[in-house]
């Protein structure tokens, strides 16, 4: 087991995964989605080989009303 | 609500022009983007996304803000706001609101940046920065800002700063590379109106020297359609609003109202107001009149 944080909330998970892996658990359309781990923005072209690993930082956002 | 009916219907450019006010082509020009509307409109703080659909929509603006948060991973029957906008209609604009300092400002509009490249937006390439310094008055810290358009400007990003109506700090945004500067009329939500139009003014004066186009938003603070007419009056290119249509009894006819506010302010500010006497001066001629005077004058 693995832990990270995702939107602050620390979580475990089974081993490290890659970002597309990550959001495959997740009932969001993936096009809504931005991701960040450790502050840096991953891009979507990313998302099959950047692996998630122990102690990440992950921000999973998306676009809602504002002003 | 029946919105084709353009909200900057203005008379033709003359490119002879020399007064900037006369080149107009009716479209409002940031960055590189043209909107058909002079007017930007938010997205929250309405009760239904019906209800901001059809706002929207009866405002006849072509580019809204939008908001980057954290997504509530698990909630199945949570509606998202990409269901209720239609991005073939309009350019979006992602804001930083809610940042206090420049580093996560900068997170928030790389994030945004990268939605909208998923989305095939045209709004990628933009982003409304707002980094507050106090959150009783969401007035911005005018420091975190500057550092923060900096670093967007030279990461590529066209920078639309929200601001206060100081005017020394307008000049140092622009210096910063921010396309638009977006003074406040007053603070975010309180629907005071332009609490200072003389401030208003001088940052026109100050941007637009050297440069007649630079676009001037005038961002927040409107509480009704005066306001915009106001704003546009005194020489604004655009204004940016939400709460005012939002929270209006009735949202769609108050997106009605302000969007006949845009053309009106506009139109009055590109005809140019008479100026204000002391004394009256008749419209009737003076000549052939029944009537005699009193006092002998």
């Amino acid at each position: 087991m693995i832990e990270i944080s995702i939107n602050g909330q620390t979580v475990e998970i089974e081993s490290e995964m890659t970002v597309e892996q990550m959001l495959d658990t997740v009932d969001v359309p993936p096009n809504y989605l931005a991701v960040e781990i450790n502050a840096e923005v991953v891009p979507r072209e990313d998302y099959t080989r950047h692996i998630v690993r122990n102690g990440d930082h992950v921000e999973v956002v998306t676009l809602v009303g504002g002003g | 609500m029946n919105s084709s009916q353009s909200p900057t219907d203005l008379p033709a450019a003359d490119e002879n022009a020399t007064d900037a006010s006369q080149r107009d082509d009716g479209h409002l020009h940031v960055g590189g983007h043209t909107l058909s509307s002079r007017m930007i409109v938010g997205t929250g703080r309405y009760d239904t996304m019906e209800q901001m659909r059809d706002s929207l929509d009866a405002s006849g603006s072509d580019c809204v803000t939008v908001a980057v948060r954290r997504e509530r991973l698990y909630d199945r029957n949570g509606q998202n706001i990409l269901d209720f906008l239609d991005l073939d209609r309009y350019t979006l604009l992602p804001n930083t609101a809610g940042c206090y300092n420049a580093t996560d400002a900068v997170r928030a509009a790389r994030l945004g940046r990268e939605i909208l490249k998923t989305l095939g937006n045209p709004g990628a390439d933009w982003v409304k920065l707002e980094v507050l310094g106090d959150s009783r008055t969401l007035l911005p810290d005018p420091v975190q800002t500057v550092i923060a358009c900096e670093q967007l400007a030279a990461d590529g990003f066209q920078v639309l700063c929200y601001t206060s109506d100081c005017p020394v700090t307008a000049k140092r945004l622009k210096d910063a590379g921010a396309a638009s500067v977006m003074p406040a009329g007053s603070p975010i939500g309180s629907g005071q109106g332009l609490l200072n139009p003389n401030n208003l003014r001088i940052i026109l004066e100050y941007l637009k020297e050297d440069d007649p186009q630079y676009p001037v938003i005038v961002d927040a603070g409107v509480g009704t359609a005066s306001d915009v007419s106001e704003a546009f009056e005194l020489g604004a290119d655009g204004v940016l609003l939400n709460t005012a249509i939002a929270h209006a009894r009735d949202p769609v006819r108050m997106a009605v109202a302000m969007r006949h506010a845009t053309i009106a302010g506009r139109h009055a500010f590109l005809a140019g107001r008479i100026p204000k006497r002391l004394y009256g001066t008749a419209s009737s001629p003076s000549e052939g009149i029944i009537s005699t005077r009193p006092y002998g004058t």
